[in-house]
């Protein structure tokens, strides 16, 4: 047990392991509903696990287009009969939410496997329409400024994070360019072509400084794993990750004028602590990525550089997947596509490849120890929710 | 720097007219707060009773303290923009249709972050502006950030003109000249860069004291109207309506009369004819077509602005009939205004106390000069306020109204 930042000491997650990452392709526009994504997630994790579906007696749910309907009306959607349920509804945040509310359940014995899925269609008007209705304060202070949705929000954090720490867009070209270059050895990724710094830094002009490759390309899609006991996984000949800490901050540095960081920074040190690990130990980092920006304050508020030396960092570094810092290895939402609440899995299930030694030809070398991190929720002026998890390979 | 406007080019009439769009008029019932506000030409947001905190965006419970005992309160807007943009792409139409546009966010001195659209004279960020809420096309308030000091030019922003109606190379009808009022009216729009003034004359063949003033001035036209004749308003609006960017209808007639002092309803019913039905006969007649023009280039069709009065709020029994006629045009120009929304025509009331002239020789100054009272119309529409108090004496009654319409109610009894 670690201590942690109460001082009350927090109980490990002995025992407990995700397994089975699945991902639904992802495809710029459906005419089907997340219903028809979520159940064809549920359907490929029975299928790669061989369970059949009365042994899911735990069901986690997260999309952004499943309304009217929540998880509850899901269970009947699929047919499934959970003795444990829960809906987040946290976006980039959600699947290492779900990942550490899964395996306390698991834990407690309140469920025995745990399937957790997150999936979005999207329609040619889903983005808009969820703009709109995103949340009373963007309803009422943001939507009516120019309809921008998060690109405009992400504008203001972009301009003035260069501003305040010296970082270039040949910084944030740096990460897109070599996401791109995973991206292309990811079988599900949206985007196919290589991508050039140039073609970065030349890319239509989208909300200043923002260009075309800053932004995300929303898209439907799903992503999903399973939680259960080590044992079970085992029985099952299901390669597994443990899980060695977690975190999870919402609001974090209210008070801050403008979002110059997240809560990771606020937690970090328990992080650290109950993984019994520092961020030398961590060989692949998968960081939640709707813009560059988002990812440079990851890597230094969970502690891979001082605040404000990230610019140094990028330039000191390299990303791909043989790099210097293999870094969202699947090429991130930025390459493979936001399919809405799926951008919170798709680190998730990525790290879970990658320390489980499936991640094909983009494989990190002896990749025994991962970080993965989410954010989200951009409820007016700020992404509100943060969360990690570092996991390892069982 | 802005440029200063310039009068676009005559339009080809056979080009298309562009559609009326609207921003997104979306808003909580809280939000509506700062719409109540905007609406008078003031920034209010909420302040906490209990902790003093300023809370932004509107919220039903202090953010800091949890107490509901939130008040809207007047704020200076002072503050420093941190961050800024210029969107290349939006997913509304009625922004696609005028990008780029500038963005801002402002930390304002008095506590909250917020967001705003953005003078284009405000300089790099960091630096100094000031905040205040504006009426959208769409009626809602929004923010609105200015350079902290005045710049060249800075009413002819081509974004703030979107939520202005400036009456500069517009063409405007004022629906009656023969009162000093009326003509102080069109004499202000003339001064404020009007291009054209039709102004009304109910009875052609009679002439009246300043009108060879009116005429002297080469943007006037005096054009015959007649608000208790539909037909009259028809044929107007068929000669111009289709020219029309800004109505002010500011005929009316005012006898001072309660119940009891005079038999019969032959006055009250004259007061009603054009007060009331007068606006009515003149909004089906001049509002499609306003209604048609409301995104018609850069001076599209704007506003329509109705001479009220404050006794529209609460009757002033020695003004009986005459309140009760504003009373009714009150309550049909919000009516009017809701059918002018969807076009993003603003509707624009004035509610002044008693006015110079003479049917309030016996109302105790001080009393509203024409000349101030048009100058008022004139400045709301160069802010695009929607609800105008001109003079002191509007103003303490609406404050007394807004404080306690009971109480105001006795007072004016006498």
């Amino acid at each position: 047990m670690a201590d942690a930042a109460g001082g009350r000491p927090r109980f490990d997650y002995q025992g407990v392991v995700a397994v089975a990452p699945v991902t639904i392709p992802y495809v710029r526009y459906s005419i089907r509903t997340a219903h028809w994504f979520l159940a064809r997630a549920l359907g490929q994790l029975l299928q790669v696990s061989g369970l059949g579906k009365s042994a899911i007696d735990g069901l986690c749910v997260s999309s952004f287009t499943l309304a009217p309907d929540t998880a509850i009306g899901l269970t009947q959607h699929l047919g499934v009969s959970p003795r444990w349920l829960d809906h987040i509804p946290l976006g980039g945040a959600c699947g290492v939410v779900a990942l550490r509310r899964a395996a306390r359940a698991v834990q407690s014995g309140d469920a025995d496997i745990v399937a957790c899925l997150a999936g979005d269609t999207n329609h040619v008007d889903s983005f808009r329409l969820t703009l709109s209705n995103f949340s009373s304060f963007a309803r009422d202070a943001v939507y009516p400024y120019g309809a921008g949705g998060p690109n405009a929000s992400f504008a203001f954090l972009t301009a003035n994070y260069m501003r305040e720490y010296g970082v270039e867009r040949a910084d944030f070209g740096k990460l897109c360019v070599a996401q791109r270059e995973n991206a292309l050895r990811f079988e599900h990724a949206l985007f196919r072509k290589p991508l050039t710094l140039d073609e970065y830094l030349d890319a239509r002009p989208i909300a200043d400084p923002l260009r075309l490759f800053d932004c995300v390309m929303p898209c439907a899609g799903a992503d999903a794993f399973l939680v259960m006991s080590a044992e079970r996984a085992r029985s099952l000949g299901l390669p597994a990750v443990r899980i060695l800490s977690t975190i999870e901050r919402h609001n974090g540095f209210a008070d801050d004028p403008i979002q110059a960081r997240g809560g990771w920074a606020i937690d970090r040190d328990d992080l650290y602590d109950q993984a019994g690990v520092g961020p030398r130990d961590i060989d692949s980092l998968q960081v939640y990525d709707d813009y560059p920006v988002i990812s440079l304050m990851q890597i230094e508020d969970l502690g891979f550089c001082e605040k404000g030396a990230g610019a140094r960092f990028v330039r000191e570094n390299s990303f791909t997947w043989n790099g210097t810092f293999p870094l969202n290895t699947s090429g991130g939402q930025l390459s493979a596509g936001q399919a809405g609440a799926s951008g919170g899995y798709l680190g998730v299930v990525e790290a879970m490849r990658q320390l489980t030694g499936v991640a094909g030809d983009r494989q990190v070398k002896a990749a025994r120890t991962g970080m993965v991190s989410g954010f989200g929720m951009i409820n007016y002026d700020r992404g509100l929710a943060s969360a990690a998890a570092i996991l390892a390979a069982a | 720097m802005t440029r200063e406007l310039v009068r676009p080019r005559r339009k080809n009439p056979v080009l298309r007219t562009r559609l009326p769009t609207l921003p997104p008029g979306g808003r909580s019932r809280v939000a509506l707060g700062l719409t109540a506000a905007a609406a008078l030409g003031r920034f209010e947001l909420q302040r906490c009773r209990d902790c003093q905190a300023v809370q932004y965006p509107p919220v039903e419970a202090c953010s800091r303290c949890l107490s509901v005992r939130l008040r809207w309160e007047s704020q200076s807007g002072e503050g420093l923009l941190l961050a800024r943009t210029e969107l290349a792409h939006s997913n509304d139409l009625f922004f696609r249709e005028r990008l780029p546009w500038q963005l801002g966010m402002v930390r304002l001195d008095c506590g909250p972050t917020v967001v705003v659209h953005l003078h284009g004279d405000c300089a790099e960020a960091p630096t100094r502006v000031r905040v205040d809420a504006r009426l959208d096309r769409s009626g809602q308030a929004v923010l609105f950030a200015f350079p902290a000091t005045e710049t060249p030019n800075m009413a002819d922003d081509p974004q703030l003109r979107e939520f202005t109606c400036d009456p500069r190379f517009r063409k405007v009808l004022v629906t009656d000249g023969r009162t000093p009022l009326g003509q102080a009216i069109a004499e202000s729009l003339v001064k404020a860069g009007a291009d054209l003034v039709w102004v009304g004359q109910a009875e052609p063949w009679k002439q009246f004291p300043g009108l060879d003033a009116l005429r002297a001035m080469p943007q006037v036209s005096i054009v015959p109207l007649d608000l208790t004749d539909s037909a009259s308003v028809r044929e107007l609006a068929a000669e111009i309506g289709g020219r029309v960017d800004i109505v002010v209808n500011n005929a009316e007639v005012h006898r001072t009369h309660g119940i009891s002092d005079r038999q019969g309803i032959e006055t009250a019913r004259l007061e009603m004819d054009v007060n009331y039905f007068g606006l009515l006969r003149l909004a089906q007649s001049f509002g499609p077509a306003l209604r048609a023009r409301a995104a018609d280039g850069p001076l599209g069709a704007v506003a329509w602005v109705n001479l009220l009065s404050i006794y529209a709020l609460s009757n002033f029994p020695p003004h009986g009939t005459f309140s009760a006629s504003k009373a009714a045009a009150l309550s049909l120009s919000q009516c009017l205004r809701a059918e002018m929304r969807p076009a993003g025509v603003r509707v624009v009331n004035l509610f002044p106390g008693p006015i110079d002239d003479e049917w309030n020789q016996t109302v105790l100054p001080p009393k509203v000069s024409p000349a101030v009272l048009a100058r008022a119309l004139t400045a709301a529409l160069k802010s695009g306020v929607e609800d105008v108090f001109p003079g002191d004496v509007a103003q303490e009654w609406l404050e007394r109204w807004r404080d306690n319409p009971k109480a105001l109610e006795r007072e004016l009894a006498g």
